[in-house]
């Protein structure tokens, strides 16, 4: 409203003023983001057509084309690393079941429902460098507790979990899961709160169970919080590393290497600039891929 | 609720702290193995209450030893609080000139910062380390602060908050003379407060648990932050498990007693934004 009389009656100068503090307003973000992640970007797509290392200097840049692309499908550690990205995403739908789970008994059956959000959102908060240096003990395949309880109740070869090739990968699923499962719960809280209570109600008049409750009403209505939590930890699980980098290092032989990771040793370690920024593209589709698909299923699936 | 009710929902309760306990055995276990003597870290059954304690020593020798835990710790400080001030204000800045300004160009310029929220920080670390070189922001904490300090979330968070504003605020402002700047500190910004905590916490959270820009970005050990001296600490001092959990315990408390203490905006914030750093 303030706006138009303004303008009424200095139509030009009111709106350069306006459009002077706008950008002094939204410039320092915009600016940062440009520096930080746009011409990042870009220059990343670029460097992705090159063979190059960034020690070398930029004359001896050479451009290849899509060779780098085409290298990645014969590379046996990066087609090893996105099957275990994929394994990976498995992570997600077991953090949504439990933490599901917890949050309806939190909502309803239990008291002291804020000392629990607390408990189980620890584990969220803390470093993960932290967790991993703990798990790292815990793990221990000869002296961690958890394999010293293991042989207690006769277990007699209880797994290596780290150390081991076939239990490596899952003993860090099982980590990201209680890592990931505070996040979950509070959100899927939120969204128990939000639902009627006249509609349980209604279904009590009617003698509905317990479970047919949780089917009919309560698991409809926090679909559109499942596909939210779904979304963001499909991508979050893919973009994976500081857990890779300090638990394993994508030991035992590739058995835990990811995608992030294997970029990160491919930029930082043995320095092939160029074909690093060809994985860094292959990971940006990826979590694109992830969003468009997003947007167009979520008109069908979700009920709101 | 009647009496059997009543009795159930103890029964839950009970069942439900056991889960919990469960659930939080590895800290405890974090927490006691740190105040044991070396020895005792590893033996079986575990003894959750230490029998010898050896709390002081081993603090001791973590926070005045070889490593300069003390250093990494004012490290860490010194960039967090810087990161979260910087962030909250370039954030809230761009929020307000989003939500109530007009000028030409607005929509086009938020879609495209909606659209780098998309980009994994992974797949752009090359290009940001090299641009750090020229710009000689590299093994620096201003370049550290700089990385973490220009938030797409934040600004698109805080910006729902700013929504929020009845123009009316403003607009009376507006009649007393007041521009811009001063519409923006002293009326917008007062009235989001609460979100601004929010956001100033979790970034907070986020900046101190940061483990791959410092590993990134940073090469000096004197600059270090505590989530890569606890990794060198760890990796170095080999055996002596009692001090790497001291370290480790050093490294989580600060962020516990933030979370306690602004537990209400923490898990408002997540509840509300369903935000993921």
């Amino acid at each position: 409203m303030d706006n138009t009389t303004i303008k009424q009656v200095e139509p030009a100068r009111g709106a350069r003023k306006e459009n002077l503090a706008g950008y002094i307003f939204v410039g320092p973000l915009f600016i940062g983001l440009t520096v930080l992640t746009i011409i990042p970007t870009l220059l990343s797509l670029v460097l992705s057509f090159t063979d190059w290392s960034f020690i070398a200097g930029f004359d001896k840049i050479k451009f290849v084309g899509f060779k780098n692309y085409s290298m990645l499908f014969d590379d046996n550690v990066f087609r090893i690393s996105m099957k275990n990205n994929l394994i990976l995403l498995l992570v997600v739908p077991i953090q949504l079941v439990l933490s599901l789970i917890i949050a309806v008994v939190i909502d309803r059956f239990v008291f002291f429902k804020s000392f629990f959000k607390v408990i189980f959102f620890l584990p969220y908060i803390s470093s993960i460098v932290a967790v991993a240096i703990v798990f790292q003990l815990l793990f221990h395949p000869s002296y961690g507790p958890i394999n010293q309880f293991l042989l207690a109740i006769g277990v007699k070869n209880p797994p290596l979990w780290l150390a081991d090739i076939h239990y490596a990968l899952p003993s860090v699923m099982i980590i990201l899961v209680w890592i990931g499962i505070g996040f979950c719960l509070i959100v899927y809280l939120a969204a128990l709160q939000s639902i009627p209570r006249d509609l349980y109600e209604s279904a009590d008049i009617d003698g509905a169970g317990s479970w047919t409750r949780f089917m009919k009403i309560t698991f409809p209505l926090v679909s559109p919080t499942t596909f939210f939590l779904l979304v963001t930890g499909l991508i979050s699980t893919f973009k994976s590393f500081d857990i890779i980098k300090v638990l394993t290092e994508g030991k035992p032989a590739y058995s835990t290497s990811v995608i992030t990771y294997y970029l990160y040793t491919t930029a930082f370690e043995n320095l092939k600039t160029g074909y690093a920024s060809a994985i860094a593209w292959f990971l940006f589709g990826c979590v694109l891929l992830i969003t468009l698909v997003q947007l167009n299923v979520q008109k069908r699936w979700v009920n709101y | 609720m009647d009496k059997q009710n009543k009795i159930g929902k103890w029964i839950a309760t009970i069942l439900l702290a056991f889960v919990g306990i469960a659930f939080i055995l590895p800290f405890v276990w974090m927490i006691s193995a740190s105040f044991k003597p070396e020895i005792d870290v590893f033996k079986y059954p575990i003894d959750w209450i230490p029998k010898h304690w050896n709390a002081y020593e081993n603090y001791k020798d973590v926070w005045s030893g070889e490593h300069p835990f003390a250093l990494y710790y004012w490290n860490t400080i010194k960039v967090t609080v810087l990161t979260t001030l910087l962030s909250l204000l370039v954030s809230s800045m761009a929020a307000y000139g989003f939500s109530h300004l007009e000028f030409r160009g607005k929509n086009f310029l938020f879609v495209i910062v909606l659209m780098t929220f998309m980009v994994p920080s992974a797949s752009i670390l090359v290009p940001q380390f090299l641009i750090f070189k020229w710009l000689h922001l590299f093994d620096s904490h201003t370049g550290l602060i700089i990385i973490g300090s220009f938030s797409a979330l934040g600004t698109f968070m805080l910006r729902q908050f700013f929504m929020g504003i009845h123009k009316d605020y403003l607009d009376a402002g507006r009649m007393d003379g007041a521009g811009h700047p001063r519409l923006f500190m002293g009326i917008a910004l007062p009235l989001v407060r609460p979100a601004l905590a929010t956001y100033g916490i979790l970034r907070f959270i986020w900046t101190w648990n940061d483990y791959a820009n410092p590993l990134i970005f940073l090469r000096s050990d004197k600059l270090a932050t505590v989530q890569i001296g606890i990794q060198k600490f760890a990796t170095e001092s080999g055996a002596f498990y009692s001090l790497i959990m001291a370290g480790t315990v050093s490294a989580i408390i600060p962020l516990i007693v933030i979370f306690i203490v602004g537990q209400k905006q923490v898990i408002e914030g997540v509840a509300l934004g369903g935000v993921k750093g």
